[in-house]
């Protein structure tokens, strides 16, 4: 399968060649509906020290069963662009159309999954997970319906536990189901496994992977971790800070479905060395002189001198 | 964890070691009572006289200054008459525990002086139906008003700044005004008690309210929640547990404005039968009236934490 398109030998492929499948499946994405599309997007706040302007000028569509990640450096305004994306934060300009629909304000259609833990505590896992079902007075079975989105994350045991009785792991599944079980017709996520473990991440991964092939469901996931946006994405956006716009939006070269064992190939090393030089370019650095001001700290007969 | 430090910080102590403390937080004090009552080295700065000897002005049993009695039988001594005898004691507003309790069990059994006057056990029923009336009335407007203070601005500006202002008027001052309205029975008392509590209560309720994490609010939000939705899926269930803990610190609050409810009008209750008995001097009697508001106190307090314990199980992991 990984027949580079530029036969140029010696030389490290670029994340921007694609195998043909690749290419292909880019091009059928392509006509696929438009589900989100934000159009000339921007956010200013008015703090004490003035306005500051957190995003500007964004442009961007997601087609339908996209995963699409969003990346920058830390305060460039993408926990601001998907609170609006929600609706929990109002834009100071431009439009977000939901299905070509602008969207006004938080709804079931647009499910979310925060970084902090957002279950209710007074709520059981079962109940959490019916808490849209009965907000949205459907019809149906809440429990019936709620009880197989707490299957499909894989938590049937704990349908009666609280939250409190589990793991941040565990309890970011719950939020999936919760947010999955009102069947919105995309689903936004701020970070959501920035606060488990290395393993326990690199589960969350597969095991979101495995509901979005599943299910028919448009992802905006948000994350500072580069391998995390290359392992999930189908294209990913990257914002660049002060202020905040679209610097790339790039279409990772890595065939799916996704295993960990494409981290290592030489697409997904392409791919990664570009975002790193785009979100932390060297000679910017430099430039800034982004050194530490240090002191030597220990004496100069201190038992241990030098630690190399 | 068996030889953990006594000190961990913000570490809870071995379950039997805090059952031990908490025996010990009665009991020190009970012990410090016993010491200073019953060994006769440890303060006793009176003396009660045994046999007044020819002393004149001396009578059995009564309680008399260290220096005027040694002045008094170094006097008589000198002119050869019987001195007066007596033991050390403590002043009278210091009963022994052992006539606290028998002053506790006495105080049921002993009928009033007065046909006219209630039994003991009457006193304390007017008063826990004081408390009790008083304390309900000013809960069912000031815990939804404050709830509502506490989600909606519109409710907050409209009623805080009022009960800001409100709060720091004392409620004694209203007592003539309560009798010269309501009358001199029940109600002046009762309408003491919520002036007393709800200005209190609907500030602290609408803090509590306002405590409620805003990222649980924007979940529900995100889950198709409307306002109605917000406030009786989110707000209320999320605050019931601390909402319960206000409850018990504000009932104690109660307790302490009955002292002035229970003087104006016609006097009445547990609070008046220890103005009177203090009045009399009997202070076993005063002792044994406010142990038994204390424990009232602590087994409604006992009783709502318990409660609570059964109704919010959520909140066992939780512990704040
Ligand atoms: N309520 C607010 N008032 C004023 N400024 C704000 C507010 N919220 C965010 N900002 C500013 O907007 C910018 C973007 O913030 P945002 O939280 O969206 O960044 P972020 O990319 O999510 O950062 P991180 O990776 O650290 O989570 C920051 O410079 C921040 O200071
Ligand atoms: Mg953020």
């Amino acid at each position: 399968m990984n027949v580079n398109v530029t036969d140029s030998p010696g030389q490290a492929p670029s994340y921007l060649d694609q195998t043909e499948a690749v290419s292909a499946r880019f091009d059928r994405l392509k006509k696929r509906p438009v589900v989100l599309e934000v159009k000339g997007l921007g956010k200013t706040f008015d703090s004490s020290q003035g306005p500051v302007t957190a995003l500007k000028d964004i442009n961007f569509k997601v087609h339908q069963r996209e995963f699409v990640c969003v990346i920058g450096p830390s305060g460039c305004g993408k926990s601001t662009l998907i609170r609006i994306l929600a609706g929990l934060e109002q834009a100071s300009g431009g439009a977000v159309l939901l299905d070509g629909k602008p969207v006004d304000g938080p709804g079931p259609d647009r499910g979310m999954v925060f970084q902090g833990y957002t279950l209710f505590p007074w709520l059981t896992v079962k109940k959490n997970v019916m808490f849209g079902l009965q907000v949205s007075g459907r019809s149906g079975l809440p429990e019936q319906e709620a009880l197989q989105w707490i299957d499909l994350v894989g938590l049937s045991k704990f349908a009666n536990h609280y939250p409190h009785q589990l793991s941040g792991g565990m309890k970011q599944r719950v939020a999936i189901a919760r947010a999955l079980a009102n069947q919105p017709r995309i689903l936004l996520m701020d970070e959501p496994f920035g606060a488990l473990d290395a393993q326990t991440q690199a589960r969350m991964q597969s095991h979101l992977m495995e509901i979005w092939k599943n299910i028919d469901i448009t992802i905006v996931f948000i994350t500072h971790d580069l391998d995390e946006a290359i392992y999930l994405a189908d294209r990913i956006l990257v914002l660049k800070a002060h202020p905040g716009e679209v610097q790339e939006i790039i279409e990772v070269p890595v065939p799916q479905p996704r295993s960990p064992d494409h981290l290592e190939t030489p697409e997904f090393i392409a791919t990664k060395k570009h975002i790193e030089s785009l979100i932390h370019p060297k000679s910017l650095d430099e430039e800034e002189g982004e050194h530490l001001n240090m002191m030597r700290m220990v004496h100069v007969d201190d038992a241990v001198g030098d630690i190399f | 964890m068996a030889h953990s430090s006594w000190f961990a910080v913000r570490q809870a102590l071995a379950p039997r070691r805090r059952f031990v403390l908490s025996l010990m937080s009665f009991g020190l004090p009970l012990l410090i009572w016993c010491l200073v009552s019953y060994v006769p080295g440890i303060w006793h700065p009176m003396i009660k006289i045994t046999d007044p000897g020819s002393a004149s002005y001396f009578s059995d049993g009564m309680l008399l200054n260290k220096d005027l009695f040694y002045k008094e039988q170094i006097r008589l001594e000198k002119e050869g008459k019987a001195p007066p005898q007596g033991i050390p004691a403590n002043p009278v507003y210091l009963p022994t525990p052992g006539a606290v309790a028998t002053a506790f069990y006495t105080a049921f059994t002993t009928p009033p002086q007065r046909r006219d006057e209630k039994w003991l056990y009457q006193s304390l029923g007017d008063s826990i139906s004081v408390i009790f009336l008083g304390f309900l009335i000013s809960s069912l407007i000031a815990i939804p008003l404050g709830i509502l203070a506490g989600t909606f601005d519109l409710f907050s500006r409209l009623t805080e700044p009022f009960v800001e202002f409100f709060r720091y008027l004392p409620a004694p001052a209203f007592g003539a005004l309560a009798v010269a309205i309501l009358g001199i029975n029940e109600a002046p008392k009762i309408a003491i008690i919520v002036i007393g509590t709800f200005f209190q209560q609907v500030l602290v309720v609408a803090n509590t309210t306002r405590k409620i994490d805003a990222s649980l609010l924007e979940a529900a939000m995100t889950l198709g929640a409307n306002r109605l939705h917000l406030l009786f899926r989110v707000v209320i269930p999320g605050m019931l547990p601390d909402l319960f803990r206000d409850v018990r610190v504000l009932l104690g609050w109660a307790w302490t404005y009955l002292i002035v409810a229970e003087m104006i009008g016609a006097s009445s209750g547990i609070t008046w039968f220890i103005t009177q008995q203090a009045r009399y001097k009997n202070f076993d009697n005063v002792y044994a009236a406010i142990m038994m508001i204390g424990f009232i106190g602590i087994t409604t307090d006992l009783l709502l934490a318990w409660l609570s314990r059964r109704i919010f199980p959520w909140q066992r992991g939780i512990k704040a």
